[in-house]
């Protein structure tokens, strides 16, 4: 059997897949990235190599992708996240052709060609105004953990408006608002519906065309999926549970697949795949 | 003896002073802002009242500014921040040109005239990146309280360099350096570096006069670094983030009833 592995270093989580030959997902996990990049990379794939029941031997190819991936030091080769992300997300869904990625501290819209291949991207990297951050400093303001925003944000009946504009200045509005007596759920809709309104624009100076898909660890609240269909007027693809976190770690893992395949081909990866197969 | 109050609610804290005919202060109060901004106005004044031990009767013209200006109530009229720097700092230190306010939340640079009247201006206003809360979040990401940032930066000698923009990220890049094994007085001094280049980019849009008056609601380490990113020496002044007031007592006297020109006051 021909494993590989795919890291994910993003700015928050840390995701680790172990993939089959059969581009199976066999192994997963996720950790805190913290400050230590390349430890919290040894620890999420020594826990994805756990789960497969497989030794660090049996895996033949490990790709590293994400902000942190030039720490990673037991890994094969690097990718970036644009890359891993459009393999990962036309693994599930054939026909994408943009993608919006909003995790911890970045979010990015990236048009497809044939083939995977990005055409075109941007990212919003100086600001953390449209990105998770901002979603987690405003239910911070409120008292509220990250993990509570998806709880928090299905009992809203409305979205308050919620200037998107800067994470720390959210933060006198969100004060207001709450001593004007508004529900902490529709103050988090409303910081859902302005962080959207920022996606959207990034996706159209990619010129977005359908499909769309979701990924990025701020996908995993159903209403930030809700609000983005609504903005868009248009269905949209978001892979399922918490597989919209992994969606990157795993288009490195099928990448690493690729790579290896290639490899054996030319036969250089012979005395390597002896191993185990 | 007749005194004029000046009242400038500024996103952080607000600020109550109170002159007498011959522009002495006569007594000065800092509270908080909060969240009720309108009992912060009145607090701030009714301290001011108490420790110049006046009644609000002897007090015959108050002026609100700051950014919860027209919650100063209480107040006769209400002038923006801008226009009151203009006339405190220049109350204070007659050849100011240029006056670069760093507050809570924004920063701003003015350039004045020989009265105090404003020529220009620019300031952030969209994004936290360069204000005081660039400062809080240091403080708060190493738990070092506000009042020690000056101090613990002034110590460092090998500042790190902060490359991120948005005040959010720094908090992180903050702990990664702690992380990496920086000197907190040398992360700290990056911190004000990085604050400080973003003023002395302000400072450098409104193309101001030489002498650069600082208004300081932020720390110590802030002078030596703007003046170092601006290449201008500044004046400090002890009796910090109280310039608004005192320019609101200039105005006020400038619009008392009876002399001309009162109420002609522009906004900035």
């Amino acid at each position: 059997m021909t494993y590989t592995g795919g890291i994910d270093i993003g700015s928050t989580y840390t995701k680790a897949v172990v993939l089959s030959g059969e581009n199976e997902i066999v192994g997963r996990a996720m950790e805190p990235t913290g400050f230590k990049l390349t430890e919290v990379a040894e620890r999420a794939y020594g826990k994805a190599l756990e789960e497969a029941g497989l030794s660090s031997d049996d895996v033949l190819y490990v790709v590293a992708t994400g902000f942190g991936r030039h720490q990673a030091q037991f890994t094969d080769v690097q990718v970036t996240d644009l890359t891993a992300a459009a393999r990962g997300s036309t693994f599930f869904f054939p026909g994408t052709r943009t993608i919006l990625d909003v995790g911890g501290q970045t979010m990015k819209a990236s048009r497809l060609g044939d083939g995977a291949k990005v055409k075109s991207f941007r990212l919003n990297d100086k600001c953390a105004a449209g990105t998770g951050a901002f979603l987690e400093k405003t239910a911070r303001y409120m008292g509220y953990s990250t993990e509570e925003i998806g709880p928090l944000v299905v009992t809203s009946k409305e979205a308050i408006p919620i200037s998107g504009v800067c994470a720390v200045f959210a933060e006198s509005e969100v004060i207001n608002h709450l001593s004007q007596g508004v529900a902490p759920a529709d103050i988090m809709h409303g910081a859902i519906v302005s962080l959207v309104g920022r996606s959207v624009q990034l996706m159209k100076r990619v010129r977005m065309e359908p499909e769309f898909t979701l990924i990025g660890g701020i996908l995993r609240f159903r209403r930030m999926v809700d609000v983005v269909r609504e903005q868009l007027s248009a269905e949209v693809n978001v892979p399922d549970g918490d597989l919209v976190q992994f969606t990157s770690a795993l288009g490195a893992a099928i990448l690493g697949q690729r790579r290896l395949r290639k490899l054996q081909e030319e036969g250089l990866a012979s005395d390597h795949a002896g191993a185990s197969t | 003896m007749a005194y004029a109050a000046g009242v400038d609610v500024g996103s952080t804290q607000t600020k109550a002073v109170i002159i007498d005919e011959a522009k002495e202060i006569v007594s000065r109060s800092l509270t908080d802002t909060g969240a009720n901004v309108m009992r912060a106005a009145e607090k701030s004044y009714e301290e001011a009242l108490l420790s110049g031990n006046l009644s609000e009767e002897e007090v015959e013209f108050v002026v609100g500014t700051g950014y919860g200006r027209y919650k100063v109530t209480f107040g006769n009229t209400q002038v923006t921040e801008i226009s009151c720097h203009g006339r405190g700092a220049v109350h204070m230190f007659p050849g100011t040109r240029t006056v670069v306010d760093m507050g809570g939340q924004d920063t701003k640079a003015i350039r004045v005239s020989r009265v105090g009247e404003i020529l220009d201006f620019c300031m952030n206003d969209k994004c936290a990146a360069g204000t005081g809360r660039f400062l809080g979040a240091a403080s708060s990401a190493l738990d070092i309280p506000l009042g020690d940032l000056g101090p613990t930066a002034l110590r460092g000698e090998r500042p790190v360099k902060i490359s991120t923009t948005c005040t959010v990220f720094a908090e992180s890049e903050v702990l990664s350096w702690l992380g990496k094994g920086k000197k907190i007085e040398d992360i700290l001094l990056g911190v004000h570096q990085s604050i400080a280049a973003r003023s002395a980019g302000l400072l450098r849009r409104v193309r101001g006069g030489r002498d650069v008056h600082r208004r300081r609601g932020a720390q110590p380490g802030d002078d030596r670094d703007a003046e170092r990113a601006s290449g201008r020496r500044g004046q400090r002044e002890r009796g910090i983030a109280l310039h608004g007031r005192a320019g609101c007592g200039s105005v006020r006297a400038r619009s008392h009833p009876g002399q001309p020109g009162a109420g002609e006051e522009r906004t900035g």
